[in-house]
């Protein structure tokens, strides 16, 4: 009896992971094609065969200019940027198991845009320092909703009215600063704030690469504590998580990915409030799916920049295409959420 | 023992006569700041010169003369917000809500910018038919998806279908701008709620919507306190409710789509006014309608006063100073809110 219960168990396992296989197989293919896609079209559209050239092989005039100096960087800047959203966002939302607790609602992507708005405007940094500002306001942002957020209990609807509170102060900075800020940087820093691809360049970019590169793997090892974490705080006590110092080192790479990715990008919207529950829907809760998450978060940035570009007779910038498809989504959750009753 | 009732009525109405006569000073001490203060500050014989000698055209005098409307404007433009949010809060029996948290300024935005871009809009009346308009489908949408479910329209479920319309409508505002340069450049100093443009124009324009508005809320006062008490309550004292809350959402989506037309977004107004008055005098909804206005236009003046001295020699939008008072006492609400309730 107890053996053929096992034997169902172990099917049941291979299965998913099976299917976790193939799905996330056929996301990298989409990710590919999406990649390859972003360096063939443009205002010429390139064979496949030019572009790979045009990659080592710096000789071949305009080509090499328009995919290695234009679309690469985009390219880059999109896939990495989200990656960082999709796994931050996820993060967040496994974290404080709710997916309306994401980075959006909450406001940290509001105060790295501060910062860096700041650093663009005012100081006129350069990327690198606008980046480092950018995560080290979002910490502040997450300590401080936190610390307010916090009683004796915790209560997701505090810290969501609480992060509501902060973002409202926060926009009000960035009205202000779009007011004082130099009249010619003035629709740049719009673009920026609606999360835009255009301009990016390779050196402006390589904070965000290295960031993913470096905390990237640090979630995925710490993913399997995380969902732990998501089936409470005393199960995963007894199962030898120690929380407090996994969710910091959590929080603190989530947030790093999201500022960074703020900073070079802007913040483009829902980026971080759909990829996550996109991949529980394909691969199903409670496995590794954060890997499934940044995979998705990728996809929907270029697919909504690829949009952006060349679906409208004007061009979009990527965050708008964003948050035209993840604001209705967000309106349908909370539909379905009260409904149930959950909130 | 039987003239208890009694003193302590006696004693309820003194403390509400000081406090509306306290509001009226503070109000009047406001205007006169206003028109004195800013980044270049005047003396008395100044204001009487702009006042009285009609001939006279000295810088002073004309800055003096820019002053006067403007602060008109700003008392009337606090007065509806804060009666707006009154009355909202009224309607949805909820003690956080505002016309920004729950989104109302945004569909308003929304309706303006839209306006701007494909109807070629530029008189104030038609901004202020638009905003009014949008405002008031974008409240119907919001309480709309707030109520839903059992408990009804918490606080919760309310500030975040707020907030989730306010991102869904505000990508739409960009998507509508950023191709259109002009509208962009006209949007971003509206959008951050100033008071600093007003006019006599905007002062006789917004005057109709303010008396309208203040008209219906007074009319509806005493039946909003037979609402506090539960719907069943309130029919069993012959008011319909639901006519009832038509009426004073319909009120209070005039007052802040009016002023939002005019002065642009301006936040927390009616959370704060509300709820200092309710804090002060209790729930009483005839005293509270009339005051919030009193309190509204006290709090705006004040914060466009502390903008001009603040950001001296030019000045910080009202809008601006009005998120910063109001956030932190929604971010107070909330910690003391209790978790059931949440």
């Amino acid at each position: 009896m107890s053996k053929s219960i096992m034997v169902m168990i172990k099917r049941g396992r291979n299965k998913r992971r099976q299917r976790w296989l193939l799905i996330n197989v056929l996301l990298v293919l989409i990710v590919s094609g999406l990649c390859v896609g972003m360096l063939m079209l443009g205002n010429t559209i390139y064979p496949v065969r030019d572009v790979v050239r045009s990659l080592y092989d710096p000789s071949m005039g305009g080509v090499s200019f328009a995919v290695a100096t234009i679309r690469l960087p985009r390219l880059l800047a999109g896939f990495f940027a989200g990656i960082a959203f999709g796994m931050a966002g996820h993060t967040f939302q496994t974290m404080l198991r709710n997916p309306l607790a994401n980075p959006d609602v909450l406001g940290i992507t509001t105060g790295s845009s501060v910062a860096a708005l700041f650093c663009l405007l005012i100081f006129q940094t350069n990327q690198t320092t606008a980046s480092l500002y950018a995560v080290i306001a979002g910490l502040l942002t997450v300590i401080v909703i936190y610390l307010l957020a916090w009683r004796k209990t915790f209560s997701i609807g505090r810290l969501i009215l609480v992060g509501l509170g902060i973002q409202a102060m926060l926009n009000a900075v960035i009205s202000y600063l779009l007011l004082v800020g130099n009249q010619q940087d003035i629709p740049a820093a719009l673009r920026w704030l609606s999360g835009s691809l255009n301009g990016a360049q390779l050196p402006a970019t390589l904070p965000l690469i290295w960031t993913v590169v470096i905390c990237a793997p640090l979630l995925i090892l710490l993913g399997n504590r995380l969902n732990i974490l998501e089936l409470g705080e005393e199960s995963a006590i007894s199962l030898g998580v120690k929380t407090n110092r996994t969710r910091l080192l959590l929080i603190v790479c989530a947030v790093a990915m999201l500022a960074v990715a703020t900073a070079s990008t802007g913040p483009i919207a829902f980026v971080a409030f759909l990829s996550g529950p996109i991949a529980q829907r394909l691969v199903g809760g409670g496995y590794a799916n954060i890997v499934t998450a940044g995979l998705i978060g990728a996809i929907l940035v270029l697919a909504a920049d690829l949009l952006g570009q060349f679906a409208f007779g004007v061009r979009y910038p990527v965050g708008i295409v964003t948050g035209m498809l993840g604001a209705p989504y967000l309106l349908i959750l909370l539909i379905k959420m009260n409904r149930r009753g959950r909130l | 023992m039987s003239n208890t009732p009694k003193k302590l009525n006696d004693v309820r109405l003194k403390r509400t006569t000081a406090v509306i006569l306290l509001f009226v000073v503070l109000l009047a001490l406001c205007i006169v700041a206003s028109v004195l203060l800013g980044s270049r500050s005047f003396n008395w014989a100044d204001v009487v010169t702009a006042l009285f000698d009609l001939s006279s055209d000295s810088y002073g005098v004309s800055v003096v003369r820019e002053r006067i409307p403007r602060t008109l404007f700003s008392i009337m433009c606090g007065a509806a917000l804060g009666m707006s949010g009154a009355l909202m809060q009224a309607v949805t029996r909820n003690p956080i809500a505002d016309p920004s948290i729950l989104g109302v300024n945004t569909g308003a935005a929304l309706f303006v910018v839209g306006g701007l871009a494909f109807l070629n809009i530029s008189s104030a009346t038609e901004y202020i038919v638009l905003a009014i308009v949008g405002a008031l489908l974008t409240a119907c949408l919001v309480y709309g998806i707030g109520s839903l479910g059992r408990a009804g329209a918490t606080p919760l479920k309310l500030i975040l279908a707020g907030a989730a319309t306010s991102a869904a409508l505000s990508s739409l505002v960009s998507a509508i701008m950023i191709p259109r340069s002009y509208v962009m450049d006209q949007f971003r100093f509206w959008q951050v709620g100033s008071v600093g443009a007003g006019s006599w124009s905007h002062v006789r324009l917004f005057l109709p919507f303010l008396v309208v508005g203040f008209l219906i809320a007074a009319a509806t006062a005493p039946a909003l306190n037979a609402l506090a008490l539960g719907d069943e309550v309130a029919k069993g004292q012959g008011v319909k409710p639901g006519l009832l809350r038509l009426c004073a959402a319909l009120a209070g989506v005039v007052l802040c789509g009016a002023a939002t037309a005019l002065a642009g977004p301006i936040s927390f107004i009616g959370l704060l006014a509300a709820h200092l008055i309710r804090l002060i005098l209790g729930p009483d909804f005839r005293i509270i309608i009339p005051m919030s206005a009193l309190a509204g236009a006290a709090i705006l003046t004040l914060a466009d006063i502390g903008g001009r001295l603040l950001g001296s020699p030019g000045e910080i939008e009202a809008g601006i100073i009005t998120a910063f008072l109001g956030a932190p006492i929604l971010i107070m609400l909330a910690m003391r809110m209790k978790v059931r309730a949440l």
